[in-house]
C-alpha cells in the first residue's frame, strides 16, 4: 500500500476521535488558563481582562488555604493507608487462607458501589444517635459522637471513606502483581532457609514496585479527583473543615457562579496534579524496570 | 518453638483478615438491616424483628427510580459504544501506521490520563452550553467518548497482534475498516469485555459531571437522582433512603455477584496493560 494512501486513512482514523478529544481536553484546559487572567461577567458587566488580580484574591483567601491543606491532609492520609491495606489484602486473598472467596468479595465490594451511594451508606453508619458507630461508642459508656459535624473530625470521617472505597480496588493490581512472580523464586528462598518477612521484603514486595507505582498514581489523581462522597455527607462542612480543592472549584462555579475564581482555582488543581506527575515520574521510574 | 510462632502468626494473619473483611462489609449490612425492616427497629437489633418491604417501595413511589434507570442504561450504552468505536480507530492508527507528530499526537492522549475532564468541569460546563446540549443525556457522554484509558489499553491490545495477519488480509484486497472488524476486534475480545466492564462501572457511578449538566426527570441519571432524594428538604427517613440507595447501587451490584470473577479479572488486564 502507498504512503499518501496510509495518511489518509490515519487522517480518517484519528479525526472523530481527536476532535473530541480536543474539545473536551485539550481546548478547555488551555481555555482555563485564559479565563484565569479574566473577570467573571456579571449582569451587563462584561468580562474583562483583570491580570493576576484572581491570583491575588486566591492568595489572599484564607479558605482556599483551608481546603488546600486539607487536600494535602486528605492525600497523605489516604494514599498511604489505602495502599497498605490494599497490599495487605492481596496477599490475605493469594494465601491459602480459611473463606478466601468471602474476603475477597467483601474487600472489592465497595469498589462496584457508586461513591455517592456509598456517601449515603456511610452517613447512615456516622449518624449521632442510631448509626452504628456512635451506638457503639455510647454503649461503651463514651459521650455520643458527631464525627462530620464537628470541625475537628468531619475530614477524618470522609477519608475513612476514601479508603473503604478505594483499597479493594488497588488490590486487584497487586494480586495481577503477586500472581505474576514465579513461584520458584519464593521455593529458592525458603530452601535457603530465609522467613517469611525476609521473602517478603526482599522477593515479593521489590518485584511488585511497578505495581506500587501504577498504583500510587492513580491513589493520588483519585484524591483529588474523588468528591462525590463530600457532596453528600458533609457539603464540605462544617465551615470548610471537609472541603477539597475540586469541591470547592465545583461550590465556586455551580453555587455561587463566579467561575473566574474557579477557573483559577483549575489551574491550581491542574499545576498540582502535573507537578506530582512528573516527580513521580522522576522520582519512581529510575526504580522500576518493566516493559 | 518455630513451630509455635508460626502457628500463632497464621492466626493473627487469619483473624486480621476476617476483622478487616467485617468492618469492610459492616456498613453495607447496616444499610441492609435498615431498609428491610421496620423503622422501629432502625437501629434496634433484634433477630427476630419483622422484615418489611415497604421502605422499597416507599422509595419507588417517591422518586422516579425507574425513569433514573432508564437514564443511566441508555447513557452508559451510549458511552460504552462510543468509546469502543472512536478508541478502536484512533488505536488502530497509532499501533499499525507512521504518521507525522506521531509521538506528540500521542502525548496528547496520554495528557487525558492526568487531567481528567471531572477536572475541567467549569469550561466544559460553558462548551456544552455553547453547543446547545445542556440538560440532555448526550451532554453527560459526550466528554467522555474520546477516552485515553481506552486508547491506551486498546493500542497496547493491537500492537501484540502479529502484523502478517493485516499483510495477508490486504493481499485479498481488504480495506482498513475490514481489516479491524476481520482481524483485529475479534482478536482483542478479552481487551474490550475487560474495558468495556471498567467503563460500564465507572460511568454507570459517575456523578459529578451528570449533576452539573442535567436538570431535569427526563435526563438525571441513578447517581443524580439518588442524591436528590437523599438530600430533599422533606427529611425522609433512613430507612427510606438506605432502601433507595440499595435499589439504585442493586442492578451493578447484582451483576457483580453474578460476574465476580469476570470483574476483577477485567479490572486485572485494564490496570497491567
Amino acid at each position: 500500500m502507498n504512503k499518501k494512501n496510509n495518511l489518509i486513512n490515519v487522517f480518517y482514523l484519528l479525526v472523530p476521535g481527536f476532535v473530541l478529544l480536543i474539545s473536551f481536553t485539550h481546548i478547555p484546559a488551555v481555555k482555563t488558563l485564559m479565563n484565569s487572567f479574566y473577570s467573571t461577567a456579571k449582569g451587563r458587566r462584561a468580562s474583562k481582562f483583570v491580570g493576576l488580580e484572581n491570583y491575588e484574591t486566591l492568595w489572599q483567601d484564607a479558605t482556599f488555604w483551608k481546603v488546600f491543606s486539607n487536600n494535602i491532609i486528605y492525600a497523605l492520609g489516604v494514599i498511604p493507608t489505602s495502599i497498605l491495606l490494599s497490599l495487605a489484602m492481596a496477599l490475605w486473598v493469594n494465601s491459602k487462607i480459611i473463606g478466601r472467596p468471602f474476603l475477597r468479595f467483601s474487600y472489592f465490594l465497595p469498589t462496584v458501589l457508586p461513591l455517592i451511594a456509598v456517601g449515603n451508606i456511610w452517613l447512615f453508619f456516622y449518624a449521632p444517635g442510631f448509626g452504628l458507630i456512635d451506638q457503639i461508642v455510647t454503649s461503651l459508656g463514651f459521650p455520643s459522637l458527631n464525627i462530620l459535624g464537628s470541625q475537628e473530625s468531619s475530614l477524618f470521617g470522609v477519608m475513612a471513606v476514601g479508603i473503604w472505597k478505594e483499597a479493594g480496588f488497588y488490590m486487584i493490581f497487586y494480586l495481577a502483581g503477586l500472581q505474576a512472580i514465579p513461584p520458584d523464586l519464593k521455593e529458592a528462598a525458603m530452601i535457603e532457609g530465609a522467613n517469611k518477612w525476609y521473602i517478603f521484603w526482599r522477593i515479593t514486595f521489590p518485584l511488585l514496585t511497578p505495581t506500587t507505582l501504577f498504583v500510587s498514581v492513580n491513589a493520588v489523581i483519585n484524591s483529588f479527583r474523588q468528591i462525590d462522597h463530600i457532596v453528600v455527607m458533609t457539603q464540605g462542612g462544617p465551615d470548610y473543615a471537609s472541603t477539597l480543592l475540586l469541591y470547592y472549584i465545583y461550590e465556586s462555579a455551580f453555587v455561587f457562579w463566579d467561575t473566574a475564581y474557579a477557573t483559577t482555582l483549575s489551574v491550581v488543581l491542574i499545576l498540582l496534579l502535573c507537578l506530582i506527575a512528573i516527580g513521580q515520574f522522576f522520582v519512581l521510574d529510575k526504580k522500576v524496570h518493566y516493559q | 518453638m518455630k513451630t509455635i510462632a508460626n502457628f500463632l502468626s497464621e492466626r493473627l494473619n487469619v483473624i486480621g483478615a476476617w476483622l478487616l473483611a467485617l468492618l469492610w462489609v459492616m456498613p453495607l449490612l447496616y444499610a441492609i438491616w435498615a431498609a428491610t425492616h421496620p423503622i422501629e427497629y432502625e437501629a434496634n437489633f433484634d433477630i427476630f424483628a419483622p422484615l418489611t418491604t415497604y421502605n422499597f417501595t416507599n422509595a419507588w413511589s417517591q422518586a422516579p427510580f425507574a425513569r433514573y434507570l432508564l437514564n443511566t442504561v441508555m447513557m452508559t450504552t451510549m458511552i460504552v459504544i462510543s468509546q469502543f468505536i472512536l478508541c478502536t480507530f484512533v488505536a488502530f492508527a497509532f499501533a499499525r501506521f507512521e504518521f507525522p507528530f506521531k509521538n506528540i499526537l500521542f502525548a496528547m492522549v496520554l495528557l487525558q490520563l492526568l487531567i481528567m475532564p471531572d477536572i475541567l468541569i467549569v469550561e466544559n460546563y460553558k462548551t456544552i452550553r455553547f453547543l446547545g446540549l445542556m440538560d440532555t443525556i448526550l451532554a453527560i457522554g459526550l466528554p467522555y467518548m474520546a477516552s485515553g484509558f481506552g486508547i491506551f489499553l486498546l493500542r497496547q491490545t493491537f500492537k501484540s497482534i502479529p502484523k502478517e495477519l493485516d499483510d495477508a488480509a490486504r493481499i485479498d484486497g481488504a480495506g482498513v475498516l475490514r481489516i479491524i472488524w476481520n482481524v483485529y476486534v475479534p482478536l482483542s475480545m478479552p481487551t474490550f469485555v475487560a474495558y468495556g466492564l471498567v467503563s460500564i462501572s465507572f460511568h454507570w457511578n459517575n456523578f459529578l459531571w451528570p449533576l452539573i449538566i442535567t436538570n431535569s426527570v427526563e435526563t438525571r441519571p441513578l447517581t443524580v437522582g439518588l442524591s436528590i432524594f437523599s438530600m430533599s428538604e422533606a427529611g425522609v427517613e433512613w430507612a427510606t433512603i438506605s432502601a433507595g440507595t440499595l435499589m439504585t447501587t442493586a442492578p451493578l451490584f447484582i451483576a457483580f455477584l453474578i460476574f465476580q470473577r469476570q470483574f476483577i479479572a477485567s479490572f486485572m488486564t485494564a490496570g497491567i496493560k
